[in-house]
């Protein structure tokens, strides 16, 4: 049975039909790549499945529950957490405090919020800002703080929305380690929007393809890539005019 | 998890600074624990109208406490704190006259009605998501309304308002002394320590930590399992709460309270002011607030009675101190955005970094 199911996910935005008639399932331990154009809907896909969004019809089953339009604490709370494009830390805290701030919620006491924080912020390489505030971290920290939050916050589903983007391609190497390593020791299921294909391709199971918000196209790396629409929509030399869309 | 796995990554590398302390909430309580020690003889050092001054300026500080807590902890900007403080001067005026109720009493029932009162007023703010400038109008609004109503209403006196009873001699249980005692420093002091304690508590709590993620970043905070709602509700109930003993005690201390007095515009400023001075969203930025702010208005009033000649034109003339109140607003928010506390404390752990 999968782990999380959408059926019919339909969000507009006035005018523009940012999701229309989306089905997706991910099963437990799986990692699922979701690709396509910018503004192809793969963030508001995100924002629907944990809350931040209602969608306008449809329905996200999550681990057997329906979860559609639940407030995102809840859904965290329940084990699906996702990360942001945009990084959006805590801004008065330390990144440990950032870190130890998503572990609040399972672990109960300063100590072993503490330790429970140190172990994650080593996990992703920040251990040398672990007591910096988090506004002085470089481009490439603010995506490591942001996937070691999620992480804290020990999810059984995580979703990250492009935690490779901005990253030069030494730093993308152990990220990809970790994400491995999530789903071997961790068993975490992993669903990722990302636009570097080297990394979709060695990472996922099976890859979603997003366009103009409608499922193009879903199979393993190899089908996807091979297939003609996605290669017209997103993956080809040139993008065609209307793929900004 | 063995044990070695736990020693070695508390060991600090090379280059990474050390974690701070484990608890800086202890250091805190023994600064406030200090101050207090500090502050138990001052009523029998001063001159008796000096009194007063450290009196006020307590009942500045609790004020500002309450507000900081919701508007400097959790960001929520309240222009309408007077409802708090009137709430509790009115909910302990009205059992006391009406019903021989004690003071303490009342001030336990103020805050409960002032706690209830913030609930409902956040929970339809929040619910219809009004934020910023919004906000601040729909809680200034609130607080217009109080003093209105108050006002209009026979069963709390109208606009004359309520007179304490006057009792022979002094109890503690009456919270009434003979004019200029020292006693009523004291049970303000406590009670100044009190809220200042509860805010040191609440900072540190992981309740408070969830208000300070939401107020940096609510989607965020959000995201990893901070129960937004249920937080916010909890830190306007607190923030009011602790401003409603403020204004129990004000009706105590002057035996008197009006709708003006207690639900005016001017009370929410005073809050405002004091937490600004000082530093929002600090610890000790509404303790320094009000002290300035406290002595501030008693010292332009010496001015004002009797100026210097070059200053003579002012002679009995009022609102001095308001005018001081603007400048000082103005020359803090250009020169220290973080308040005469805020902005040391930064200066310091900056210096302590390098």
């Amino acid at each position: 049975m999968s782990l999380l199911e959408l059926s019919g996910v339909d969000k507009k935005f006035r005018g523009l039909h940012a999701l229309s008639d989306v089905e997706m399932s991910v099963s437990e331990g799986e990692i699922v790549g979701v690709i396509g154009p910018n503004g192809a809907g793969k963030t508001t896909l995100f924002n629907v499945i944990c809350g931040a969004l209602k969608p306008d019809s449809g329905s996200v089953r999550f681990s057997g529950t329906d979860v559609t339009g639940r407030k995102p604490e809840t859904i965290a709370r329940r084990g699906m957490v996702r990360t942001f494009q945009l990084m959006r830390p805590f801004a008065s805290m330390t990144v440990a405090e950032n870190v130890s701030l998503a572990a609040q919620h399972h672990t109960r006491g300063a100590a072993r919020l503490r330790d429970h924080a140190t172990e994650v912020v080593a996990r992703v390489g920040l251990e040398e800002w672990a007591h910096r505030p988090a506004t002085e971290l470089p481009t490439a920290g603010l995506k490591r703080l942001e996937l070691a939050r999620a992480l804290a916050a020990r999810p059984r589903v995580l979703l990250l929305d492009e935690v490779l983007a901005g990253l030069l391609p030494a730093e993308r190497e152990p990220v990809l380690d970790l994400l491995a390593e999530l789903r071997e020791q961790d068993g975490t299921t992993l669903v990722f929007i990302e636009h570097i294909m080297a990394a979709v391709m060695r990472l996922s199971d099976r890859v979603l393809v997003l366009d103009q918000g409608a499922v193009l196209a879903t199979g393993t790396p190899d089908e996807v890539t091979a297939d003609p629409r996605v290669i017209d929509a997103y993956l080809g030399e040139e993008p065609t005019t209307d793929a900004d869309a | 998890m063995t044990d070695t796995a736990v020693e070695s990554r508390r060991q600090t590398r090379p280059g990474a600074p050390a974690a701070p302390p484990l608890r800086p909430q202890n250091r805190q309580f023994a600064v406030l624990a200090v101050l207090v020690l500090l502050a138990i003889p001052l009523p029998l050092i001063l001159p008796s109208a000096q009194g007063a001054v450290a009196v006020r300026i307590l009942i500045f500080l609790i004020m500002a406490v309450g507000w900081n807590i919701m508007s400097g902890f959790g960001g929520m900007f309240s222009f309408g704190h007077a409802a708090y403080f009137g709430l509790g001067a009115y909910t302990s005026a009205y059992l006391l006259v009406e019903h021989g109720v004690s003071p303490w009493v009342g001030m336990a029932a103020g805050m409960v009605v002032a706690a209830a009162v913030a609930m409902v007023i956040g929970y339809f703010s929040f619910r219809y998501d009004l934020k910023g400038a919004y906000f601040a109008l729909a809680t200034f609004a609130f607080a217009e309304m109080l003093r209105l109503v108050t006002t209009s209403s026979d069963v709390v006196n109208g606009a004359v308002g309520y007179q304490v009873p006057l009792i022979q001699g002094s109890s503690v249980w009456q919270m009434q002394f003979p004019a200029g005692s020292p006693a009523y420093f004291w049970i303000a002091l406590v009670l100044a320590g009190g809220a200042v304690a509860l805010s040191i508590l609440f900072r540190h709590s992981p309740a408070g930590r969830y208000v300070v993620a939401i107020r940096d970043d609510e989607l965020a905070a959000a995201s990893v399992g901070a129960p937004v709602m249920r937080h916010k509700l909890l830190t306007v109930a607190l923030s009011g709460a602790i401003t409603a003993v403020a204004g129990a005690f004000y009706t105590q201390y002057y035996l008197f309270i009006d709708p003006q007095l207690a639900f005016g515009s001017s009370v929410s400023i005073e809050a405002i002011v004091t937490a600004v001075i000082g530093g929002i969203g600090t610890i000790w930025g509404p303790v320094v607030g009000a002290v300035i702010v406290g002595s501030l208005s008693d010292v332009t009033a010496t001015l004002l009675a009797t100026p210097p000649e070059f200053l003579s034109f002012l002679q009995g003339r009022s609102g001095l101190d308001v005018i001081l109140y603007a400048v000082m607003l103005i020359l803090i928010v250009r020169l220290m955005p973080k308040g005469i506390f805020g902005t040391l404390a930064d200066k310091i752990s900056e210096r302590r970094r390098r």
